[in-house]
């Protein structure tokens, strides 16, 4: 209702609470609305994502009553986490999320645990009860706190008004430093009551004796891993999200070409190195390609920066890269022989500890021998090899009319240049996109990696494009996944955002699928999708443009037209081979990197 | 292997329950718990038990101190420590078994510290293995309740836990 009457830019007269001397300097008194309001004006936040509730009106009201911080109303509050979070994951700042207590609070909780296992910074707020009904099973009353905490950095209970400066000062320094993460403020609403006026001060320094995360990585652990690196006959560098997080691709990059070894980045880690580039062998792991496992498997030196050994890349552990040495560098301690031992573990902020490792590789690089150098020429032999099977080649039949997923991703990158943010959902349509859409620059793939959330692609799609509203933003989805927050069309709607969604349509929640052919004799339990929806007409009931495929002979000029509507959402309704499978796919159980199915029915 | 984990806690509400829950959450087994203030109020110290292999336990370790209010931690079973527990009993104990569980009390320096015609309540402060050894002593008499403490710990020497 607001939102029609009156532009969020709108201004509207307050007046601010009255000012009071303490000890000589002058303290404003302001409500704790206020007060929150203030606090992320400090911390330079521009958009908040949000639904409003009893616990967070006075909130809402604060919020009114200014204009720097835009609000963007969501239809689902899972909603409004995922675009904080792909806020975050495009630009490196942190997300703001605000939801009101009890069902607003829970249905963020999926949103909060997708950012926590992909390592995102976001910060949200939500509305509790007030502070004397907590505990009393009060109206919208949930114990948002103990619910979060598996799944959050920190989290805090604000016990008075006064406490909300520092605990928004520490939330975002929390949810930014060290490994990034979510946090969560949880504040009763008469902490913001309007006439109850505390004093603001926003603190300008912050040490906290409980918290401090690694910066420069050990000198002895780096100088050991540089000759290790320098002797090694068959190296392979692996990287994850951390160089993503990290800021680190530059540095990574220029290490990697002096060295000249072989380097897979892992699903998070896409971007972080060119991937049009011929030193990167793709991705590796569970869908990773042949010759990224297969020199994974056989290297005998492994270089693991800001990545941490998941199960989806190691496979089964015991065979995992049975020749290596480990060298691990990454700022949280805890993902350092977790999984996989490291022989020469470096705890750092992954930019400095490369940065440093740098300095020492240009000083021993002109020593490495000629014996040394051609070990490195024979490995790369051996890979190009391995790269010779052309593993993503896509088995089309000459003149056949149906669209292959992997089509629709080539497609896509040949009509984008390669240079679209690319979000996705969860299952075939995602491997297709990390292994048809080669990155060259970082903070472009934004998906749900650790979390494997379905419903994350649009609304963090949207969250980008509130970010960078003059960029191309496409949402890679399936028919299954799009249905998880297909109501955000809405919000779409509401702030003209021009995401193009390319929804490569299985009519099958196909990675489960795909999973029933291969493991349970294609007893395909509960993976169809029974009466989809008209996309079309459903995307144009929203005032948005719809456009399906059936033919491959079609798909470019369809893609190429939704491109061109720069100001409008366009939904692109693509019909595929409903039976394809994303190769390589791991053999499982008990397989080891160089096991690998390469087609149907076709083992390595 | 059994191990004594001491560590010093932001004295804040909630932080206990993100040690508890790190513990649930990782499926790490807690034996014994003590928490308590310190004479530094903003801290709590908090002594626990846990059986854990090597590479358990440095996971362990790693993911408590990863806990933002986690201040300082030590591995009491590292090195030469001093640890104590202190449980009371409450035995049934009327006629010939009064003399004989004094005795055995005694032999054990634990105190009776509460009298009744048909039990005694008994303190003992030791190792949890001295506790143990206790109960066993005095199996042939019918134990009523049993409250221990659950470790409590530091090292010996000069080293120390603090700020
Ligand atoms: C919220 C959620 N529920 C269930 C799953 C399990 N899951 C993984 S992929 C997948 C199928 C996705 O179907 P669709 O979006 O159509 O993508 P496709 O695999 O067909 O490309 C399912 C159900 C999940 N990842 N997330
Ligand atoms: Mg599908």
């Amino acid at each position: 209702m607001f939102e029609n009457a009156r532009p969020y830019r709108d201004t509207v007269k307050v007046k601010l609470g009255k000012s009071v001397k303490t000890r000589g300097i002058e303290v404003e008194m302001l409500s704790g609305a206020d007060i929150l309001v203030r606090s992320l004006q400090e911390e330079n936040v521009e958009h908040i994502f949000g639904y409003p509730g009893g616990a967070v009106l006075h909130i809402y009201d604060a919020l009114f009553k200014q204009n720097s911080i835009r609000h963007l109303l969501v239809r689902h509050e899972q909603a409004a986490t995922h675009m904080a979070d792909g806020y975050a994951r495009a630009t490196g700042k942190p997300g703001v999320v605000l939801v009101t207590s009890g069902p607003g609070a829970t249905n963020a909780i999926t949103g909060i645990a997708t950012a926590y296992m992909d390592s995102i910074p976001i910060v949200v707020i939500s509305g509790q009860v007030q502070s004397h009904l907590i505990g009393t099973d009060s109206f919208q009353e949930t114990d948002m706190v103990g619910i979060s905490r598996p799944i959050v950095k920190h989290s805090f209970l604000i016990k008075s008004a006064t406490d909300i400066p520092l605990a928004i000062r520490k939330a975002f320094y929390l949810a930014t430093s060290g490994r990034p993460g979510p946090v969560v403020v949880d504040i009763p609403k008469d902490m913001t009551n309007p006439t109850d006026l505390a004093p603001f001060q926003y603190p300008k320094e912050l040490s906290m004796r409980s918290y401090n995360p690694a910066s420069r990585g050990h000198t002895g652990q780096i100088k050991k891993a540089v000759s290790m690196l320098m002797q090694a006959e068959r190296p392979m560098i692996y990287t994850g999200g951390g160089i993503i997080q990290g800021n680190s691709s530059e540095v990574l990059t220029r290490m990697t070409r002096l060295l000249g070894f072989p380097i897979t980045n892992t699903l998070m880690g896409l971007g972080g190195y060119p991937a049009s580039d011929r030193q990167f062998l793709g991705m590796l792991g569970m869908h990773g390609t042949f010759e990224a496992n297969n020199a994974m498997h056989h290297c005998d030196l492994l270089l693991a920066i800001g990545a941490r050994f998941d199960d989806r890349v190691t496979s089964t552990v015991s065979r995992f890269c049975p020749y290596a040495k480990i060298i691990h560098i990454d700022v949280d301690p805890t993902v350092i022989s977790k999984n996989v031992v490291a022989h020469v573990p470096i705890v750092g902020s992954v930019n400095q500890v490369l940065e440093q490792m740098l300095v020492l590789i240009e000083q021993e690089l002109p020593g490495r021998t000629e014996k040394q150098e051609k070990m490195l020429s024979a490995w790369w032999e051996q890979i190009e090899g391995w790269r010779g099977q052309d593993c993503l080649r896509v088995n089309t039949s000459h003149g056949s009319k149906v669209i292959k997923p992997q089509q629709v991703i080539q497609a896509l990158y040949r009509h984008t240049n390669g240079e679209a943010t690319v979000t996705s959902d969860v299952g075939q349509h995602q491997m297709f996109v990390a292994l048809y859409y080669p990155f060259d620059k970082p903070r472009k793939w934004i998906n749900s990696g650790g979390l494997g959330t379905m419903g994350f692609g649009l609304p963090a799609a949207m969250g980008i494009q509130i970010a960078r509203p003059d960029e191309l933003v496409v949402c890679v989805t399936g028919e299954g996944s799009i249905q998880m927050n297909i109501q955000e069309l809405s919000t779409c709607a509401q702030y003209g955002l021009p995401i193009k969604i390319i929804n490569v349509n299985n009519r099958a929640l196909g990675m489960v699928k795909q999973w029933q052919d291969m493991q349970y004799e294609g007893r395909h339990s509960h993976s169809y999708m029974d009466s989809l929806p008209d996309f079309v007409q459903l995307v144009e009931s929203y005032n948005h443009v719809g456009f399906k495929v059936t033919d491959i002979d079609e798909l470019d000029s369809v893609l190429e037209e939704a491109l061109s509507l720069k100001d409008k959402l366009v939904f692109v309704d693509v019909l595929v081979d409903p039976d394809e499978h994303v190769y390589p796919m791991l053999v499982s159980p008990n397989g080891s990197l160089r096991d690998m199915w390469l087609k149907k029915g076709v083992r390595t | 292997m059994r191990r004594i984990i001491s560590l010093l806690l932001e004295n804040e509400a909630g932080a206990l329950s993100r040690v508890i829950g790190l513990f649930a959450q990782r499926n790490y087994n807690i034996e014994t718990l003590t928490v308590a203030p310190t004479d530094d109020a903003t801290l709590s110290r908090l002594t626990l038990t846990t059986v854990a292999g090597d590479d358990q336990i440095e996971q362990i370790t790693k993911q408590l101190n990863k806990l933002i209010e986690v201040v300082k931690l030590i591995d009491l079973t590292d090195g030469e420590h001093i640890e104590r527990e202190l449980m009371l009993i409450k035995v049934k104990s009327s006629g010939a078994q009064r003399a004989e569980i004094k005795r055995t009390s005694d032999i054990f320096r634990a105190q009776i510290v509460d009298v009744t015609p048909n039990a005694y309540t008994i303190q003992l402060t030791g190792t949890s293995e001295k506790l143990d050894a206790f109960i066993r002593a005095i199996s042939g008499s019918t134990v009523l309740e049993v409250v221990r403490s659950g470790v409590s710990g530091l090292a010996r020497g000069e080293k120390v836990l603090t700020l």
